[in-house]
Parts: structure tokens; C-alpha cells; sequence
């Protein structure tokens, strides 16, 4: 298992790399951390002319907090993120996924940019992108450009981005309202991708929700925002009621396939069950109730 | 002349430090950092299981950050600073964790132990493991394939309490 040959640029700068791309005429592979690309370059699945490491170019690593959102540049390291106070404070779902992204000694490695371009259906950051709204920001031959996150993921494996462009920085806008989240996985083992997974977040008033936010992975070939659950929570009361109504609206959002793994059907029976899970989570965060 | 008409591609220079000494190499840009420690500087402690970041055999300290050395390239090492298993004790002077896999019997063939340990390095750093379900969380990147895992759990379990005993 070893690469085939190839030539390696690591530039300066986003510019000189977007050359590099255009000028490899479609043959070429963009490497951030590598910890995707690296495994397809060694079973040979890829075979670029050209590998473009983007390890050299400056000031493509932070976590900023610019107003309500948080900047995260693309070459930010998983690891990064996992241990940000920035991150634990301001976006408690993103900080309560990351020990689920793969292993420690690939999250040394891998990085935000990285993961969103891969566009795995069962990764953690992806869903974390459509679940935050977040708004993925990248620089092509043309100039610049944001994408919201849920335009973003067209397939299984497959973005929007046109050939020659480059993730350089991914904006989380703060779910500010909201007091209450929980983010339930569950995988073959620890640092597995999903079988399935649910990210909820709640702003409740007065013993009602006013705002829910909801995203799933691991059952549909793109991560994906369930609006229809959104909705079916929006006035309710919450626990008990709301919870087994939540699950329901959660299953019949979706029709996950059959994998080598598990049924379609054992699919959406575990995504209920983490549904109703999460939801007891948050409402319990959020109203301090203990279900 | 590039990589697809069958011509060499361009070797890199690349100079890094592996254990506190310095190694200058020219290097082709498709070679793992595995095969290069193990291959190129003959530092053979590194393991090689399966080439494609699942079993962790190869797991080794860059920049203090465990990492797989198959799964990043040789050029990308240039100025960085790696430690393998050699790098951590000798056989008379074993270092805690390696003392606490002896005292344990933390290894049975001993086909994983370098990723163990060198997995084990980095989680002492960075995690508590107060429990070992967050040990086990720990190691579950790194495979056994004699299924030892009670006593590299132990073993690590036992690493933990002296450094949280040494700590001031």
C-alpha cells in the first residue's frame, strides 16, 4: 500500500495554490491533513500527477470569535477544536462531537478544511457545518465566494466547490438562545464513522420551545438540517409530550439505505432512539427539568 | 517529465530531528514517514500494519502530537521534530509507561506495542483517563491482534495514577 508517484508543490500562498490547481488541468489533489486523502493515495484509489499541501500557507489555521459567529480557518487541526475554550463555550455541540472524530493521532492531523471537502456522509464536521448554518468560504481562480453549508454537500463524497477552488475558512454562526443541546452518535466502535447521528439544540421560554435546531448523519448521502422537525417542535411543551412526537417526525424525515453494516430499517430505529435521547438531553439542559 | 510518463520524479531534501539527532535525506515525495524512519534511517521500532490509518502500529510523536506515520509523507516532516519508540527509554532504563507495560504484561507479541505506547504517551498528556472506559476510548485507533487489550489498559491505567501521584 503504497502511493503511486507523484509531484508536490507546497506553496506560500491560497493564490499560488489555486494556480497550481488550474495549472494541473483536473489532475490534481488539494492535501490539508491528509487523513482522507492520504489513505486513497496509498491504496492507489486516486492517483494525482500533482499533490498541492496546503501545510505552508500562513494564517490558515485560528478560532476567532468575530461578532456572533466563529471564524475557523480551514486548516484548523481537529484536535484544535477538541480542546478550543472558544469552541467549548460558544459552540457546545461542535465541542461535545469532536472526541467522535476518528483518534487522537488523527486528530492531530486532520483538519476542518479538510473534512468539509471530503464530504463524508457519516462525519462529524460536515453535520456540524449544516447543523450551525455555517457558512463555508472559498477562494477559486475567479476570487471568492460563500457557500451556506447545506448548498455545500451535494452527494456522498461530493461538494459544490468548481474544480479549481479551495475551502479557506468556515464561519459558525452562535446558536446565542439557545440554552439547551445534546449530540447523540452511535458507531460500531469509538472514533468509527456513524451508524447514525442527531445534534439537537433547544431555546425554550416559559416552559415551551421557541427555536429547535436539528441535524442528522450517518442516514442520507449528504448530512442534512431536519426543518420538518424543527417545525414539529417550534410551541411545544416539550418533555413529556414532545419527545416521542419528535422521534416520529425525526424517522419520517428520513429513509436511510441498506449497508453492509446494518439495515435500512435498524437505521432508522437506532436515529429514533438517539432522537428521543437528545431531545431528553436538551430539554433537560435547557430547563434545568429532569426528565 | 512528470510522474505519469515513467520518469523519476524530483527527489526532496528534506533535514529532520528523529530522537534529538538530526537526519538530512533526499527523499521522493510519494514516500510514507513510516517507510522513511523504518527504510531510509533503519529505525525498524516503528511498525507497519496497515498502511492506511486504521491499526495505529505505526503511531509516533510529531511535534510532541501522536500521529500515523503512514498516513502523512516524509517531505512533510522536513524541520519537524519526531520521536519513535526509540526515542522514549533503553532496555535498562525502560521510561514509566514502557515500566508499566513490563510490570503489566501489556504486550503479548509485541507487534502493536509501539503504537500503544506511543498512543499512550500522547493520551497521558492530554487526557485525564480517570476512567478506563476513557482509556479504552483512548485506545481505540490502535488494534491488537493478540487481544491483549486488559493489560495495556492496566498497564496505561497504572502510568496514569503515577503521573497524577508525581504531578504537583
Amino acid at each position: 500500500m503504497k502511493p503511486a508517484s507523484f509531484d508536490y508543490v507546497a506553496p506560500n500562498s491560497l493564490e499560488a495554490a489555486i494556480e497550481a490547481l488550474a495549472a494541473a488541468n483536473g489532475d490534481g489533489k488539494v492535501m490539508a491533513g491528509g487523513q482522507s486523502l492520504m489513505p486513497l493515495l496509498n491504496f492507489r484509489m486516486t492517483r494525482p500527477t500533482v499533490v498541492i499541501d496546503l501545510m505552508h500557507i500562513p494564517g490558515m489555521s485560528f478560532i476567532e470569535r468575530r461578532g456572533e459567529v466563529i471564524a475557523i480557518g480551514a486548516m484548523t487541526r481537529h484536535a484544535d477544536l477538541e480542546f478550543s475554550d472558544l469552541v467549548a463555550t460558544q459552540l457546545p455541540v461542535m465541542a461535545a462531537a469532536m472526541p467522535h472524530v476518528a483518534h487522537l493521532a488523527i486528530r492531530n492531523q486532520g483538519t476542518i478544511g479538510g473534512s468539509l471537502s471530503h464530504a463524508d456522509p457519516a462525519a462529524e464536521l460536515p453535520m456540524l457545518a449544516v447543523f450551525y448554518g455555517a457558512t463555508i468560504r472559498v477562494q477559486g481562480p475567479g476570487g471568492r465566494r460563500d457557500i451556506a453549508a447545506e448548498e455545500f454537500f451535494v452527494s456522498a463524497l461530493t461538494n459544490c466547490l468548481e474544480p479549481e477552488e479551495i475551502v479557506f475558512e468556515i464561519d459558525f454562526p452562535v446558536l446565542t438562545l439557545h440554552s439547551g443541546w445534546a449530540f447523540e452518535e452511535v458507531a460500531r466502535r469509538f472514533g468509527d464513522f456513524a451508524l447514525a447521528c442527531i445534534a439537537v439544540s433547544l431555546d425554550c421560554r416559559d416552559g415551551r420551545i421557541a427555536d429547535a435546531r436539528v441535524a442528522v448523519m450517518g442516514v442520507a448521502d449528504t448530512p442534512r438540517r431536519l426543518r420538518e422537525a424543527e417545525d414539529a417542535l417550534r410551541g411545544t411543551q416539550g418533555w413529556p409530550q414532545g419527545s416521542a412526537n419528535f422521534a416520529e417526525a425525526v424517522r419520517s424525515c428520513l429513509s436511510p439505505a441498506d449497508d453492509i453494516h446494518v439495515s435500512a430499517e435498524y437505521r432508522k430505529n437506532l436515529i429514533g432512539a438517539l432522537a428521543e435521547k437528545a431531545f431528553k438531553t436538551a430539554w433537560a439542559r435547557a430547563t434545568g427539568a429532569r426528565p | 517529465m512528470g510522474p505519469r510518463d515513467g520518469s523519476e520524479t524530483v527527489k526532496m531534501d528534506i533535514v529532520v530531528t528523529v530522537n534529538g539527532r538530526k537526519y538530512a535525506a533526499s527523499v521522493e515525495s510519494r514516500l510514507l514517514l513510516s517507510d522513511f524512519l523504518r527504510d531510509t534511517l533503519g529505525l525498524t521500532g516503528t511498525h507497519v500494519g496497515c498502511e492506511h490509518g486504521v491499526c495505529g502500529a505505526c503511531t509516533i510523536l510529531v511535534n510532541s502530537d501522536s500521529v500515523r506515520s503512514c498516513l502523512t509523507l516524509a517531505v512533510r516532516a522536513n524541520g519537524m521534530d519526531i520521536m519513535t519508540v526509540e526515542g522514549l527509554g533503553t532496555p535498562d532504563e525502560l521510561n514509566a509507561l514502557q515500566s508499566e507495560f513490563r510490570e503489566k504484561h501489556g504486550l503479548q507479541c509485541g507487534f502493536c506495542t509501539p503504537g500503544m505506547l506511543m498512543t499512550g504517551m500522547d493520551l497521558l498528556k492530554k487526557y485525564p483517563l480517570a476512567s478506563d472506559d476513557e482509556i479504552r476510548e483512548g485506545l481505540s485507533g490502535n488494534l491488537c491482534r493478540c487481544t491483549g487489550y486488559q493489560n495495556i489498559v492496566a498497564a496505561i491505567r497504572a502510568a496514569a495514577g503515577l503521573r497524577n501521584r508525581s504531578a504537583p
